[in-house]
């Protein structure tokens, strides 16, 4: 692989961009790995990538049935942040904050993180009293956060109507160090570090089944032949139930969809990110100037990568009382993804019935802030068979009634 | 979109008169049952790839509810029916066989 510098572009400009090398490679699958990854997502490939470079596992294949990040990786609205309530969330989101902050340099890839600041609008007095309540928990937690009010969030979002006719703007709870990054750049900058570091990525191969002997996993059924594993990570995200079917257990999972649009691109006009979790809807503004907005999740099962109408106008609608300066701007494109939504908002990193089949799932509406942290300690848990970061996150927490509830604490998709 | 005939009051409408309410017929499991048994019941979900049996309830209408089954992955309604039901209607079941030779059955 070659480093990515400022001297490489320059010596690029030099003679006319000939000397690019693909940024990972392509192969055939092999007869057999020690571990496999399915799902070439950003969670799927950060795992690849933390067992190389953490744990110095480079036996590893990434199974991807459609294309590289082309599921919910580069489908999110791009937002990131750690403002938790519960300690087990705080601690994994927190650690997949810190990874992004010095990622580009780790990957040799820039992702463009940018820590732009997040805001989170307190809007009825339930809803600051619970975000005042997570302020407390998070300093707990390390995490640095605080409550601004009114007049603050309108010095820091000038176009905002803080004296909405519905839902007046409170305050907010502040991350200073939550933002936004490129999704695409994340997937591809792990995918090319992880093929690097000599591991297989395979594209357009659709698992068909999975192959188990005695309560063990022995390898799995694929559109390119049969590959052989000693262990096996499902990271498929709104697939997950049906991976799991393949490998005879259920979760507890539902598939959704969540739909989100940008704007036609306008001037700078908005440097942080706001979420209005009682209204449901949440915008930013990209790079190129359109505004990013997402909403809330369809209601009923659904793998159509394709939701409601509804959705769409309910969101626009309390975004253009909070925003009055959007109620002229034309939306360009809409798209939805399938969404795996465990009952108490929290994701499962675990172990199975299947003795060497692991499960990364459950993300939901808010995976892409966590895939470092995500793809870190499901490493862990693949390669020593326990993480202090997954510990809590077990799918025995259901039989034994350990939620970590954070869907008082999100409140809506994000 | 959905479109979904509501069987208690026979009005056709779209999802938003509706209100989902998650898998239908759920073995119910309570207190003497096996820890496994009661998980199952509570938070186990097929959540397949194809059909599905939901529960619906007639939320802006008559206030019924109903169960209705469906294609998860075409959005497909086949047909819908009363609630008062431990497994899909024989009727139900040939609907869906006419129009998906290749499902492997209610289980």
């Amino acid at each position: 692989m070659k480093r990515y510098s400022i001297f490489a572009v320059a010596r690029e400009a030099l003679r006319y961009h000939s000397g690019w090398e693909r940024a990972w490679r392509s192969p055939e699958p092999k007869k057999r790995y020690k571990v496999i990854v399915v799902g070439a997502g950003g969670h799927g490939l950060a795992t690849a990538y933390y067992l190389g470079k953490v744990h110095g596992i480079t036996d590893v294949a990434v199974i991807e049935k459609g294309w590289l990040g082309g599921g919910n990786t580069g489908r999110n609205t791009t937002i990131i942040r750690s403002n938790y309530l519960q300690d087990p969330s705080a601690a994994i989101y927190e650690k997949a904050r810190a990874l992004y902050e010095d990622l580009s340099q780790d990957l040799n890839y820039n992702v463009m993180f940018s820590p732009r600041g997040l805001l989170m609008l307190g809007q009825t007095e339930h809803e600051v009293r619970g975000y005042k309540r997570t302020v407390h928990a998070n300093r707990l937690q390390g995490i640095d956060t605080e409550w601004i009010g009114p007049q603050q969030v309108k010095d820091l979002v000038p176009i905002i109507n803080i004296e909405g006719p519905r839902y007046p703007v409170l305050g907010a709870l502040l991350q200073k160090r939550g933002g936004t990054a490129r999704h695409d750049a994340v997937a591809w900058g792990y995918a090319r570090a992880c093929s690097a570091m000599g591991m297989d990525i395979i594209q357009k191969c659709e698992v068909t089944g999975v192959r188990t002997e005695g309560g063990k996993v022995q390898g799995i059924s694929t559109s390119k032949g049969e590959i052989d594993c000693e262990q096996l990570a499902i990271v498929v995200a709104g697939h997950s139930s049906v991976m799991a079917e393949m490998a005879g257990f259920r979760l507890p999972i539902e598939s959704v969809a969540l739909q989100a649009w940008v704007s036609e691109p306008i001037k700078p006009c908005m440097d942080v990110v706001v979420m209005a979790n009682t209204v449901h809807g949440y915008m930013s503004q990209s790079d190129k100037g359109e505004m990013v907005i997402g909403g809330g999740t369809d209601g009923f099962n659904n793998y159509t990568q394709r939701g409601s109408w509804h959705h769409v106008e309910e969101t626009t609608r309390a975004l253009v009382e909070t925003f009055p300066i959007i109620s002229r701007l034309k939306m360009l494109r809409q798209w939805g993804g399938i969404v795996d939504m465990t009952g108490d908002r929290s994701p499962i990193l675990s172990k199975t019935p299947v003795e060497g089949i692991f499960v990364n799932c459950g993300w939901g509406t808010g995976g892409f802030k966590a895939i470092p942290g995500s793809g870190f300690a499901m490493a862990e848990l693949i390669a020593r068979g326990h993480s202090p970061l997954t510990d809590e996150f077990g799918l025995d927490r259901f039989k034994e009634g350990r939620f970590i509830d954070e869907s008082v604490a999100a409140g809506v998709a994000h | 979109m959905l479109t979904l005939t509501c069987p208690c009051c026979g009005v056709t409408a779209e999802e938003t008169e509706f209100a989902p309410g998650g898998e239908a017929h759920l073995k119910r499991f309570g207190p003497g049952s096996s820890d496994d048994d009661f998980e199952g019941y509570l938070f186990a979900r097929k959540n397949p790839k194809g059909v599905h049996f939901e529960r619906w309830r007639h939320a802006y209408g008559c206030g019924k509810w109903f169960l209705a089954a469906r294609d998860t992955n075409t959005l497909e309604v086949f047909a819908t029916y009363k609630a008062q039901t431990s497994e899909p209607p024989a009727d139900v079941i040939a609907k869906i066989k006419a129009k998906r030779p290749d499902w492997e059955g209610y289980k």
